[in-house]
């Protein structure tokens, strides 16, 4: 019998970041709160705003069209009266759910097929990786244009079409975090405790890269959206009567020349602001994961 | 009998990192390989537990030579020999707490009902309390670690056990206690033992008998 290792009371495990000053890891954490601030302020308003005000806003009303922003409409209206506030908001609902879903579809199949192609490795990897280089090698702009003129307009073309052209960074991702995970002495300690290569890849490999694998989907709802708005701004995305931000700064293009410039600033700032703040919150995620992955590494 | 017939093994191309080498271990016997870093007793080591396959040679065990090898190797040979590794660090996948660490095996071959049992019986065994079994790696010791990666390679009752280096980074009363835990688990079962290291002075106390690495390497039998 051994000598028991338990300590007689066990210390609390700190995490401890040397080499980090005061002041960068006070500008990090205000990055972070401004960003996480302005998500909130983004979710709540996608989820309160069209609840509160009257659906009377959303008529068309040609005795006000183009007011500009006042108290009575913060946004201004459009050129046949509707409210912008509205319509942007409802918009940015449209822009983030085209987007989250989007970078959903595109991670899990990102991380399938490069979690296969890691995994099984041999010819599997080669064929699937070539495939991954086809498709690299067309400008997915150009692609995902291919894909939605090949439906008609809606949300669901968009979806497809952002999904099948971004899957492509995961997958090489995921493959190249599954080749260091592979060779890794815990692998060998599974086969020789008689675990298969498929509960192998289940139980060790993927759950090790699915930090890496979420934190592509938080980084690819930005990029989502922005290609959203780009398909839309060309006419090839989602219809007038389901604007997304696109389609409204698409729109506006000629109230701007007339003058109007506020249905083209606020829904463009309703794009970038909250993007940037999303973008932000995965960069400081990113921060976080790879200290961690590198001390993983080294102990 | 565990028998290593003129293993040639090695890393890729350039030279084999095992050229030639023969090895017989016998049932219920220790059996101590000394040699110098770098030498290739690891990649010997990974051959006889059927983790690495040998570019020329036979491995024989228990009467059946073996001709596949890591995953695609029937279970039953795979888990006749346990394994303990140099670095308890990279042998422990890092998201497993030492508790689902040790069961591991058990869920892998299905074995579920063991679990309730066996895990609590090896961890006393090996000296860890029920409150470290809810830990993760990285808040554990190196010796801990350790400790739970000798209970992982035990839960399976393995004929053969290969202990590559396994004392290696740790202190003198914990590698004391783990030597300890083997001996028992040898007398009580009759496993044989293929121990791996560069101290001679633990591999003499420890096993029937030593071999140098020098005696092996480029003799043909």
């Amino acid at each position: 019998m051994a000598e028991p290792a338990t300590p007689p009371e066990a210390a609390p495990v700190w995490r401890t970041r040397p080499g980090r000053t005061a002041g960068a890891a006070g500008t990090r954490t205000l990055r972070v709160r401004l960003s996480a601030a302005l998500v909130l302020a983004t979710v709540l308003a996608v989820l309160l705003v069209p609840a509160l005000v009257p659906l009377d806003r959303q008529a068309v009303d040609l005795a006000s069209k183009l007011l500009p922003p006042s108290w009575d409409h913060p946004f201004g209206t459009d050129e046949v009266g509707r409210d912008l506030l509205l319509r942007s908001v409802h918009g940015l609902r449209v822009s983030l759910l085209v987007g989250v879903v989007a970078a959903l579809v595109a991670t899990v199949a990102g991380t399938a097929v490069g979690a296969a192609a890691g995994a099984l490795g041999g010819w599997t990897d080669r064929l699937l990786m070539r495939l991954v280089d086809t498709f690299s090698a067309v400008p997915h702009l150009l692609l995902g244009v291919l894909v939605v003129a090949l439906f008609r307009p809606g949300v669901w073309p968009v979806v497809v079409s952002v999904a099948l052209t971004h899957w492509l960074s995961t997958a090489r991702i995921v493959r190249a975090e599954m080749l260091s995970l592979r060779s890794r002495p815990f692998v060998d300690a599974a086969l020789s405790g008689g675990a298969s290569r498929f509960r192998i890849t289940l139980r060790h490999l993927v759950p090790g890269v699915l930090p890496q694998a979420g934190l592509a989907a938080v980084l690819m709802i930005p990029h989502a959206m922005w290609h959203e708005s780009a398909l839309s701004f060309l006419g090839l995305g989602l219809p007038a009567h389901e604007a997304s931000l696109g389609t409204l700064v698409q729109n506006a293009r000629g109230p701007l020349l007339a003058g109007a410039w506020w249905p083209t600033l606020f829904p463009g700032l309703l794009l970038i602001v909250p993007t940037l703040a999303l973008a932000g919150l995965a960069a400081a995620w990113r921060d976080r994961l790879s200290p961690r992955t590198r001390s993983e590494l080294m102990l | 009998m565990l028998e290593l017939r003129s293993i040639t093994a090695g890393h890729g191309r350039g030279t084999p990192a095992v050229r030639d080498v023969s090895l017989t271990l016998e049932p219920g016997t220790s059996t101590g390989l000394l040699g110098p870093s770098g030498c290739g007793k690891s990649t010997l080591a990974r051959v006889a537990a059927l983790l690495h396959r040998p570019d020329r040679g036979t491995l024989v065990l228990d009467g059946t030579p073996v001709t596949r090898w890591r995953h695609r190797a029937p279970r039953e040979q795979r888990t006749a020999v346990g394994v303990v590794f140099q670095q308890p660090r990279l042998a422990a996948d890092p998201r497993l707490p030492l508790h689902d660490l040790i069961a591991e095996p058990l869920r892998a071959c299905g074995r579920r009902p063991e679990v309730r049992t066996r895990v609590p019986e090896l961890a006393g065994r090996v000296g860890l309390g029920a409150d470290l079994l809810g830990r993760r790696p990285h808040e554990v010791s190196d010796g801990q670690l350790q400790r739970a990666c000798l209970a992982r390679a035990l839960v399976l009752r393995p004929r053969w056990l290969v202990c590559d280096e396994m004392t290696a980074m740790l202190d003198a009363s914990t590698a004391a206690a783990l030597v300890g835990v083997v001996e028992e688990y040898r007398a009580d079962t009759g496993a044989g033992l293929l121990a791996v290291g560069h101290d001679p002075v633990l591999l003499e106390r420890w096993c029937d008998r030593t071999v140098h690495w020098s005696e092996l390497a480029g003799r043909t039998p």
